[in-house]
């Protein structure tokens, strides 16, 4: 009986993660004939190598001789070149790393001011009652709309008036602010989620609303404040219009702004070093996105941000 | 606008993965008001910072302002020279042509992928993620830069059409081809809105499928009748985010031209004229007022959007 009966469990042990993998993908998990399998597989590929080939080109260039660079189609170097980076991180007034450690001020301090002021907010929204707040989350849905360029003049009048050109403070502050409603509503949405009952049980305990939000809600949203650092850090990374319109001295520039600058003054000629200084420009958003991509997806899924 | 804020989020929040309860209401929510308002402080604050300049911006739209005099009220004159200023319009025109070509061609692709990726095939996160990351690096100056040599006279697009004996146009110093190498650059970013499509996708039950294949419905029938209605809040949700973001263009135009919008103005973009009046002319008045165009544009092209959406997206409940 038992030899019979172990088959049988397995038959349904099977069963059970089939009829699992179909819930996980909707549609026929898994199936089609082999050959429409591998067919689907091969035009993804394709795809996936054409979507990955500029970056892969750019990566093999920075190792190639700038004269070899469009001689050559084909990604592996045939003469290795390491002096581009050299070349290119001294090409600038300062070296690369300044540009490099310009951009992780300004990115480290956007992180902690985004996470700090949109929890908090979020909070608010999410887990507590108070007047006019159903009024006060619409407006930050509606700023979530706003073209940022209609701020634009204004903004940078008051910027200028403050004595703020030339510094990251305009590129820093507004992240204190809470002025990025995405991630408000990326933390509205997951706090929601968290049982009332936790804070309920904080207060009996005795904790005040900003010790139940530090000690038991904060703790709880690590995966969204996690988006958030990441998302930042993309963003702030990337930013070149921001920099552009308040970074004026060469030295303070960030990354983009030095790239730019690199190729208005070399490009022409130094193709080499300049995609060096390229692939260092990106490498931390490719190493973030490594890093973090569960997040990512999952962040990018829940409130559509690019 | 109103309307925007209302149904977008909802459309948003269908997709939400981490969401999924609704907000508790009644006697276990904390009622404390100052409490409340403490919270909100830094947002009242980034609050103020938007409400004055976005007042003072409507302002500046009527004025003749260049940040060196006092402000002169000039009426409408500012919205009077847009239309007869040739560049404006050029930059409207590039803008538009930008956005409704590549807006609905990335769409159709992301769709397009995330139903192949949806049929369950090993390696999905493998796919999902090579697919995705160009999106993250579309802005970024490197990418913009390596697309000016990639698509440059001898770079390797020329040099792969040539292994067929095709001489390529110079793409990006022809002001014929300038900004369709921005619109491939703009397609290549689809991962975004895929795995937006993908997330939507997951959340159509699977026995809808089933009672469908067992009345003998076919894969296409299946995909129209109960994939597209059941995704469409999403579609719309990806259509009117890629909108807004492709109306606000800017580091493209300006990278890929060095900072002139050339060749011959094909790669003015909007926002990149904004700048040029705004931070390199100093008629901050103007463009003020060009910002008030964008904004009455994109308002419009949403409201149009929302009352066409009453037709063609489906809400389930």
């Amino acid at each position: 009986m038992a030899l019979l009966e172990l088959p049988a469990q397995h038959k349904q042990d099977k069963k059970r993660k089939q009829r699992k993998q179909e819930k996980n993908s909707p549609e026929d998990a898994l199936t089609g004939t082999p050959a429409k399998r591998f067919s689907r597989h091969l035009i993804l590929c394709l795809v996936g190598l054409a979507m990955l080939y500029p970056l892969l080109w750019l990566i093999s260039s920075s190792f190639k001789p700038s004269n070899d660079i469009f001689r050559q189609l084909g990604l592996w170097p045939e003469n290795w070149d390491f002096s581009n980076y050299e070349q290119g991180w001294t090409a600038l007034n300062q070296p690369f790393h300044v540009y490099l450690i310009n951009s992780l001020i300004v990115v480290v301090f956007s992180i902690v001011g985004n996470i700090f002021s949109c929890a908090l907010a979020a909070y608010a929204f999410a887990r507590m009652e108070f007047t006019g707040r159903k009024l006060f989350f619409a407006l930050m849905l509606g700023t979530l709309m706003l073209p940022g360029h209609v701020l634009l003049v204004p903004q940078y009048i008051i910027f200028s008036q403050l004595g703020w050109l030339d510094t990251y403070l305009p590129l820093i502050v507004p992240n204190f602010m809470a002025t990025n409603a995405f991630f408000i509503f990326l933390m509205v949405q997951f706090m929601k989620a968290l049982p009332q009952e936790l804070d309920d049980a904080a207060q009996i305990d005795g904790c005040g609303p900003f010790r139940t939000f530090l000690r038991v809600i904060l703790p709880l949203c690590v995966p969204a404040m996690a988006t958030t650092a990441i998302f930042t850090f993309i963003s702030t990374w990337n930013e070149f219009f921001g920099p552009l319109l308040y970074i004026q001295n060469q030295d303070l520039y960030t990354v983009p702004l030095a790239l730019r600058a690199f190729m208005d003054s070399e490009g022409q000629s130094m193709w080499g070093p300049m995609f060096a200084m390229s692939v260092v420009s990106i490498a931390p958003i490719i190493g973030f996105f490594i890093a973090g991509q569960k997040y990512l997806i999952n962040g990018i899924a829940t409130t559509g941000l690019k | 606008m109103s309307v925007l804020t209302k149904q977008a989020p909802g459309a948003a929040a269908a997709l939400a993965t981490a969401g999924g309860g609704k907000p508790r209401r009644g006697s276990s929510r904390r009622t404390n008001q100052r409490s409340g308002y403490l919270f909100l402080l830094p947002w009242f604050l980034g609050m103020l910072f938007t409400i004055i300049p976005f007042f003072a911006s409507l302002y500046l739209a009527f004025t003749d302002y260049n940040l060196f005099t006092e402000p002169n009220f000039v009426g409408l004159a500012n919205f009077q020279a847009m239309f007869e200023d040739p560049r404006l319009l050029q930059s409207l025109k590039v803008t538009f042509v930008y956005t409704f070509v590549s807006v609905p061609i990335s769409l159709a692709v992301a769709l397009l992928i995330a139903l192949v990726l949806n049929r369950g095939l090993q390696g999905l996160a493998i796919y999902r993620s090579v697919y995705y990351l160009p999106s993250l690096l579309g802005g970024s100056v490197a990418i913009v830069m390596l697309w000016r040599y990639i698509f440059g006279n001898d770079g390797i697009v020329n040099g792969f059409l040539g292994i067929f004996g095709i001489q390529g146009p110079a793409w990006v110093t022809d002001p014929e081809f300038a900004l369709s190498t921005l619109i491939v650059l703009n397609v290549w970013t689809f991962g975004s809105p895929m795995v937006i499509f993908l997330a939507g996708l997951r959340q159509v039950p699977s026995m809808y499928y089933e009672a469908a294949s067992i009345d003998g419905a076919s894969r296409w029938r299946q995909f129209r009748s109960i994939t597209l209605p059941l995704i469409s809040p999403i579609i719309f949700f990806n259509l009117i985010m890629q909108l807004i973001g492709s109306f606000q263009t800017f580091t493209q135009g300006y990278v890929m031209s060095g900072g002139t919008g050339g060749p011959a103005d094909s790669t003015l973009f909007y926002n990149l004229y904004l700048y040029q009046k705004g931070f390199t002319e100093f008629e901050m008045g103007y463009a003020s007022a060009m910002a008030w165009l964008l904004l009455m544009i994109i308002a419009i092209f949403t409201a149009i959007n929302f009352i066409a959406s009453k037709f063609w997206v489906f809400y389930d409940n």
